[in-house]
């Protein structure tokens, strides 16, 4: 239950073509055959470039990520995830659930975590997108990162991509969790070997480094 | 006392080993950089999805493939299984397509007409009756020791009787189970496959694919994991999505075909926990001494049988009976999950014992100390002495009450407790050390780091016999070109691969010591490897830097081999866990709510307390996850898997776990053992402290696992009318 709450927690409100309700109401559109892009998806206009729908077949989309712009052709119906990991071969993303519900492919979206798996790579276009390949300059590890090694917060390290992109988006959120906000605020991600523990530990310690983040002494 | 050429050194003789040290691929994953099977891009790649059956027990009627093919994009169908054959399980594929891309891919998989004519299923196995009545039962195992009846007869004992079970779960591996497979030429395979076996991988891909008229040579065939996204018991092969995916390749022209198992599929058939269910009959005298235990349990494991529960476990009283009966479900198979079988007997008796001590008025800490006698010899000290320490990490003397809280109001508190037993001993290892006259240092073997640390044990190993810092050694490890080690399997890994690398770092060292001992005017077994230095021991001031030293070889470089099992005692068998659960329960809503776990846990010899210390929080996780949680939801009626999705197949996320208290037995009495495996202990015990908590927090038995609010709420109604 707290799970969902803190999907759209992490969705924001702010970016109402990012959210999951709008995803899946444009995947209901896919089904007639087209994708229709924006936010006018009451309009009945037919396929065609002029009426806004895109589809079925391959278009150009230029997708800037971690500061570099990437021009790809691909069908309108694929995922920000695989168009990361399959077309453009970055792969910190990792594919799980598929549904929104593990937080293994969580990258950010101006500085949003979101679930790639639920954003379809043509609604990315025109945004800012960061992967876990662009979190880290010139090989060195952030804080997070470095926090999630000391910690022993990674088991087989399936999940721990994407929990460090909602760890670094939520610190930058909050500079001075407790234990209990860390507890609400990283359910939207799942891990099988059971890290949580050291992941806890972790951003707490991430946190004390952070102006203002006393609650790390916790 | 004599010692042993590759005894582990002494504890004043330690830099590395036993000390908290980060795992040495923790940078590569937590930056995202580590690539998985699931991962592989190489040039090329094709994508391959299956076609499966919606239907648990059918026979193929037809199969058209021809509008699949014809689609553009797609480079290879494979039909798997033709007219005829006959399906167990949903979820099994029928077919299977490679294409340029997933999503052509999965066209394709919707153009495959199958027509099926459905046969009789049976998928759930909780009523024994109806699977016997349905003819889907096999007898699997009997025993009889001392005399039950006569037991149970005495007037002066003391009887519970109970039901007690666990579900079928499933492994929920996050990287599905799945390879990556091309053919670089047409005698060659190269795969990358998600698995516990690397070693064993070739042969098992040749085997499977010579069964299927493919001609391939063993000695051709690489299989690769770096980094593997889970398996706990369930990957120990390539499966035969992998030999059919090296199939698919060769139609497509030795293209990469990369197939992972999807979200659905994998909880459907890529691994299960079998069932246990038990209706169990215990006794004691008035002072605790067990007497008697009867227990006729069943279970599944799929379409073939599982093995079955140790019971009674470890505690085993004196005159006992146990029978186990298998219940053919047609359910995808059962792989080892994590210590299989001893979760299963662990909560019965656990629960069992717990219940007789209720009925017995007895403090089940007490009960269990008072028959601690009837576990094996070698695990009898260990346990009193955890059970103690446990109890004092728990705070047991004092949070401790009787059967059912009596404090008002609706959350209600509870303690409970269990113990565990798992072998661990090493498996077989090979290894090559070899030592460059640069000084460079690497260690290769056909191993495997399932996210246990593997690499980090193997590296301490070899830096702290050649007395180096742990970054002056690589370790190599993920291929099957480097020497054989053993599959990840039932805690052997840290054991094999720790002696393996001892004996193979020593005699590197002495070939080493050889080699400088002329220019320091001594013999080689004066010479000792310390914090970087070769030096004499009777005069540490004498020696040369490990690079001096190593650039006496000249043009010569040492490689050594390394065995496990070998020479010198490094590695034991057996250990013991005591565990204790802290737990809230909510009597309105049924939830429960873990406090703390606390753990006091053997594993002989740590290597690395920092990720020996990780498998036990990692263990807690997984055991809060299948006491509260997961459970594999058939429908009878469908025959089909009503959550195969993550959403549904619940899983603990981190505001559900708690606190932890974990305390490893280290030091005399528990280092001279040797290395032994910890993987598989600490995840037994859980399921029984976290039920015997619920149990003494509301004062009824919830019978089975998971503890959902449904079944809580129902068992204190059930007390309330009793």
């Amino acid at each position: 239950m707290r799970r969902k709450d803190d999907r759209q927690r992490k969705a924001g409100p702010e970016k109402p073509e990012l959210t999951r309700r709008d995803f899946l109401k444009g995947a209901g559109v896919t089904v007639s055959g087209g994708l229709l892009v924006g936010s006018t998806a009451a309009s009945a206009a037919p396929p065609g470039p002029e009426s806004g729908f895109v589809g079925p077949g391959a278009v150009p989309v230029t997708l800037r990520i971690d500061g570099k712009v990437h021009k790809l052709k691909i069908e309108p119906r694929l995922t920000l995830l695989d168009a990361l990991r399959d077309h453009l071969d970055i792969t910190g993303s990792k594919k799980v659930c598929d549904r929104a519900t593990c937080g293994a492919c969580t990258v950010m979206i101006d500085r949003k975590p979101v679930y790639a798996c639920t954003v379809l790579a043509i609604e990315a276009e025109g945004h800012n997108i960061t992967t876990i390949e662009g979190l880290a300059k010139d090989d060195k590890l952030t804080p997070v990162m470095d926090a999630f090694v000391r910690h022993d917060a990674q088991q087989c390290g399936f999940c721990t991509p994407g929990f460090v992109m909602a760890c670094t988006a939520y610190l930058e959120r909050d500079h001075n969790p407790t234990a209990e906000e860390i507890d609400k605020n990283l359910g939207g991600n799942i891990c099988r070997c059971g890290t949580y523990w050291g992941i806890r530990h972790a951003v707490l310690d991430a946190a004390k480094g952070m102006k203002g983040g006393a609650n790390g002494n916790v | 006392m004599a010692t042993c050429k590759y005894d582990w050194p002494p504890v004043n003789r330690r830099e590395l080993i036993g000390k908290r040290i980060d795992r040495i691929d923790g940078p590569e994953k937590s930056s995202g950089r580590a690539k998985y099977t699931y991962d592989q891009n190489s040039k090329g790649r094709l994508i391959a999805k299956l076609c499966t059956c919606p239907y648990a027990h059918a026979k193929v009627s037809s199969i058209d493939v021809s509008a699949a093919k014809s689609l553009p994009g797609v480079k290879a169908v494979l039909v798997v299984h033709p007219a005829g054959d006959e399906i167990q399980w949903a979820g099994d594929e029928v077919a299977v397509v490679a294409a340029v891309t997933e999503q052509i891919a999965e066209d394709a998989v919707r153009r495959i007409k199958v027509e099926y004519e459905r046969l009789p299923h049976l998928v759930r196995e909780e009523d024994l009756k109806k699977a016997e009545a349905a003819g889907r039962t096999k007898a699997a195992g009997e025993q009889t020791t001392g005399d039950p009846d006569k037991a149970f007869q005495d007037p002066d004992i003391v009887v519970s009787e109970g039901f007690y079970g666990l579900p079928v779960i499933t492994h929920c591996c996050l990287e599905s189970h799945g390879n990556t497979v091309e053919w670089p030429d047409q005698k060659s395979i190269k795969i990358w496959s998600s698995t516990q076996n690397v070693s064993g991988g070739p042969g098992q891909l040749g085997q499977g694919l010579r069964l299927k008229k493919v001609q391939i040579d063993d000695n051709n065939i690489e299989t690769i994991c770096q980094y593997i996204g889970g398996g706990f018991g369930s990957k120990f092969s390539p499966d035969r999505w992998g030999i059919e995916a090296a199939q698919l390749s060769q139609m497509a022209g030795g293209a990469p075909v990369r197939l992972m198992l999807d979200r659905d599929t994998e909880l459907e058939m890529a691994g299960a926990r079998p069932s246990a269910y038990a209706k169990v009959k215990v006794a004691a005298k008035k002072d605790g001494t067990l007497t008697a235990w009867d227990s006729e349990s069943w279970g599944t494991g799929g379409v073939g049988t599982a093995g079955h529960p140790p019971l009674p476990y470890v505690i085993e009283a004196p005159n006992r009976h146990w029978k186990h009966t298998a219940v053919l479900a047609n359910i995808g198979g059962a792989r080892a999950w994590r210590a299989p079988n001893h979760p299963q007997g662990c909560l019965i008796t656990m629960a069992a014992l717990d219940d007789l001590a209720a009925k017995l008025q007895m403090d089940p800490i007490e009960l269990l100390k008072k028959n601690v006698n009837l576990a094996p010899p070698i695990l009898r000290k260990t346990y009193s002495e955890e059970l103690v320490k446990a109890s004092e990490m728990a705070d047991w003397k004092k949070n401790w009450h009787p059967r059912g809280d009596k404090t008002p109001g609706h959350i209600k508190r509870g303690m409970g407790v269990s113990l565990h037993t798992w072998g661990g001993r090493g498996h077989t290892s090979n290894c090559n050390v070899i030592i460059r006259p640069d000084g460079s240092v690497t260690v290769q073997l056909g191993s495997q780091d399932l996210g246990t640390g593997t690499r980090t044990v193997i590296n301490i190993t070899v830096a702290e016999t050649l007395g180096l810092p742990l970054d002056a050694v690589k370790v190599e490890i993920g291929d099957s070109k480097y020497p054989m080690d053993g599959a990840s399997g039932g805690s052997t890994t840290v054991g094999g691969v720790t002696g393996s690398t001892r004996r193979g770092a020593t005699d590197a060292l002495d070939e080493l010591f050889a080699t400088v001992a002329p220019s320091l005017g001594v013999q080689p077994a004066e010479l000792e490897a310390w914090q970087g230095k070769i030096r004499v021991k009777s005069d540490p001031s004498k020696g040369l830097s490990w690079k001096q030293a190593c650039a006496k070889l000249g043009v010569k470089t040492i490689e050594t081999k390394g065995k496990n099992p070998g020479p010198c005692h490094l590695g034991d068998s057996g250990v013991g866990g005591v565990q204790i659960a802290d737990v809230s329960v909510d009597t309105e809503t049924g939830q429960v709510k873990i406090n703390r776990l606390v753990a006091a846990q053997d594993c002989g010899l740590i290597i690395d307390m920092k990720t020996a210390e990780s498998q036990v929080f990692g263990a807690f996780i997984m055991g809060v996850c299948y006491s509260l949680f997961e459970q594999k939801v058939m429908d009878e009626t469908l025959g089909v898997m009503l959550n195969p999705n993550m959403e549904f197949y619940k899983l603990a996320t981190i505001g559900d776990i708690g606190e932890f208290k974990v305390h490893m037995m280290t030091g005399p009495g528990y280092d001279e053992r040797g290395v032994i495996g910890l993987g598989e202990p600490p995840v037994i015990s859980p399921g029984a402290a976290i039920s015997n908590a619920v149990a003494n927090a509301i004062g009824v038995r919830v019978p089975t696992l998971p503890l959902t609010p449904d079944k809580v709420l129902a068992a204190l109604e059930k007390g309330a009318m009793a």
